[in-house]
């Protein structure tokens, strides 16, 4: 073991009630449930799978925006519960999927980059030169500064985000989707920023996506989630050579082939979308697993190490 | 901003001048009366508008039963239907906002009391408790101003509540709590603003109604107290006179209208504005 891992998530789950309204039972939706990992300072770290496994409220679990239900995620070793939030702000700032929805519509660019260092108290004078040359850095102008959000591209808006979120040098960046909703041209520059980004300051990326494409390029490591659970785990040449679970390759199948006319891949999963509410017994990808046999109704898969990746089957 | 028809701007601009006019008319009411407003003259009683058939030119809209100059009081009564509009609106807004931005933002409990909050206020008869206190207490201009708005606030509250809900679901709130930044800075920069321009047109919904029913009460002879020259006064006064002068209760009558359309006019002209300009 050499140094501890930048961050580390133990066991996290995240339970929310719904429906607690006064003649109705509260329902529990388990949308994050037992996932541990680990990414080394400097890693990039992607978290894959479909809408509602997870990936998303996980995302917010780390930027401590929900507390976790139980588990602990540890930063630098110490527990992230434990710090404040200006702390907190210094070591982890996140990068949204919709950059319509991240900023704010009424405040001027200089302002929503400036916000993490107001929020710290820092002098507005260090702030409009700060922000001036992190915008420089994200390949905007620094005219830019005052101009409102609604002035700007979906891409350069993008750049704004990715500027607020560095301009307090956090050690980790967590991006949730950070391309999915830019244009296919946009994206490819948002992502060698990222990369950039990430070798000349020394981040440590966690990257959420339901692009596998996006996270063979740019991850080193990947965790495929399933209803709330890391299903399988492995370095990303070798999840994307050789998918142990079940799910995992299908994912890898779903994937579109730029051939034309092929339409979209029938990779057996059905068309209907797993409920976090009404998580099935047994191995909880069953009711849509094609190889599923009678014990992965009953029986709980454990996490097995297989040669260099973790992987939740019992058939793997 | 060419976004909606032009009918609808000309409504907004309609809108805009008769309520900067009233509102005009009202703060400078001393400047522009012709006669004193309270001043009787027993010997020109209800003498019709000038334009009529036995009119005065001294006075534009004729006199009342008290011979009071009629315009003079109907700009004056301006003053009255203005300020009980407007303070109403700035206390049940202070109310509602609050209650429904905190329900709003902390959800759970905080949600459950303002909504309870909220559903009792629904299911009170606003004229009834007004006339009751008003009768209990005695009417003057305070008096109805903090009845009205005391009670006419769950408008304000239920549209902060729904909007502060929505806007702190978005990102770039997360984003903030993510910068470090405090609760109340969050509340008061990142969502306050984005929710002002749904509450800018329930203000203007509220001081409509809140003039209306200023008027009503005043016409139940619960209202503000003669001889103050309020609206719904002069139209209570006039109701035994209008089969033999009708222009004794159509002149108050319509101005309340005009007003009244005027406001909500401006309103639906200040949704589209700021709601076109909000992220387009």
């Amino acid at each position: 073991m050499t140094a501890a891992p930048a961050i580390e998530a133990r066991d996290v789950a995240k339970i929310f009630r719904q429906g607690t309204g006064m003649f109705s039972a509260a329902r529990h939706v388990r949308a994050v449930d037992g996932v541990s990992f680990a990414v080394p300072a400097g890693g990039c770290f992607g978290i894959v799978g479909e809408s509602g496994c997870g990936k998303s409220t996980l995302a917010r679990l780390i930027l401590g925006l929900y507390p976790a239900t139980s588990g602990d995620i540890l930063v630098d070793g110490r527990r992230l519960a434990d710090m404040g939030r200006r702390e907190r702000a210094r070591l982890i700032q996140p990068v949204f999927q919709d950059p319509f929805s991240s900023l704010n519509p009424r405040r001027r660019i200089r302002d929503i980059v400036g916000l993490p260092l107001a929020a710290q108290g820092v002098g507005g004078a260090e702030i409009t030169s700060r922000v001036a040359a992190m915008l420089e850095r994200v390949g905007l102008s620094a005219e830019m500064a005052g101009r409102l959000p609604a002035q700007l591209s979906g891409g350069q808006r993008q750049r704004v985000a990715i500027a607020r979120a560095l301009i307090l040098r956090p050690r980790i960046v967590v991006c949730d989707e950070p391309t999915s909703a830019l244009d296919v041209s946009v994206q490819a520059q948002i992502l060698n920023l990222l990369a950039e980004l990430r070798r000349d300051l020394g981040l440590t990326l966690l990257f959420i996506s339901h692009n596998l494409a996006v996270v063979e390029h740019i991850c080193d490591e990947v965790a495929v989630m399933y209803l709330g659970r890391v299903v399988e785990h492995a370095e990303t040449d070798a999840l994307f050579r050789a998918p142990a679970h079940p799910y995992t390759r299908a994912l890898l199948a779903s994937v579109l082939t730029p051939e034309p006319g092929r339409g979209i891949p029938d990779v057996g999963l059905g068309d209907t979308y797993p409920d976090p509410a009404n998580i099935p017994p047994g191995c909880r990808f069953h009711p849509r697993c094609p190889i599923a046999v009678d014990a992965c109704r009953t029986q709980v898969p454990q996490p097995r190490v297989l040669s260099g990746r973790t992987v939740e089957c019992l058939l793997a | 901003m060419s976004g909606f028809p032009p009918l609808r701007r000309i409504a907004a601009g309609l809108g805009a001048v008769i309520v900067l006019g009233v509102a005009f008319a009202a703060i400078f009411a001393p400047l522009l009366v012709p006669h004193d407003p309270f001043l009787q003259d027993l010997n020109q009683r209800m003498v019709p508008p000038s334009w009529m058939e036995g009119g005065m030119p001294a006075h534009l809209f004729g006199t009342d039963q008290l011979g009071r100059d009629y315009l003079s009081r109907l700009i004056y009564g301006a003053r009255i239907s203005m300020l009980i509009g407007v303070m109403t609106v700035i206390t049940s807004g202070l109310i509602g906002i609050t209650l429904g931005v905190l329900g709003g933002f902390f959800g759970g409990r905080v949600d459950d009391v303002v909504m309870f909050a909220i559903t009792c206020r629904l299911s009170i008869p606003l004229i009834l408790v007004a006339l009751s206190v008003v009768s209990l207490i005695g009417s003057s201009l305070t008096v109805v101003v903090f009845t009205l708005g005391l009670l006419l606030w769950d408008r304000f509250a239920v549209v902060a509540r729904t909007t502060t809900m929505q806007v702190r679901t978005l990102d770039y709130v997360s984003a903030a709590w993510a910068a470090g930044c405090s609760r109340s800075y969050i509340l008061l920069r990142e969502v306050l603003p984005n929710i002002v321009h749904h509450l800018i047109v329930v203000a203007t919904l509220e001081m409509a109604l809140a003039i209306l029913l200023e008027a009503a009460l005043s016409f139940l002879g619960l209202g503000v107290p003669p001889p103050l020259p309020s609206w719904g006064l002069m139209i209570s006064e006039a109701k035994d006179y209008m089969f033999f002068s009708p222009w004794v209760i159509m002149v108050p009558g319509i101005a309340l209208f005009v007003l009244v359309l005027g406001i909500n006019f401006l309103g639906d002209g200040l949704r589209d504005l700021l709601g076109a300009t909000r992220d387009a």
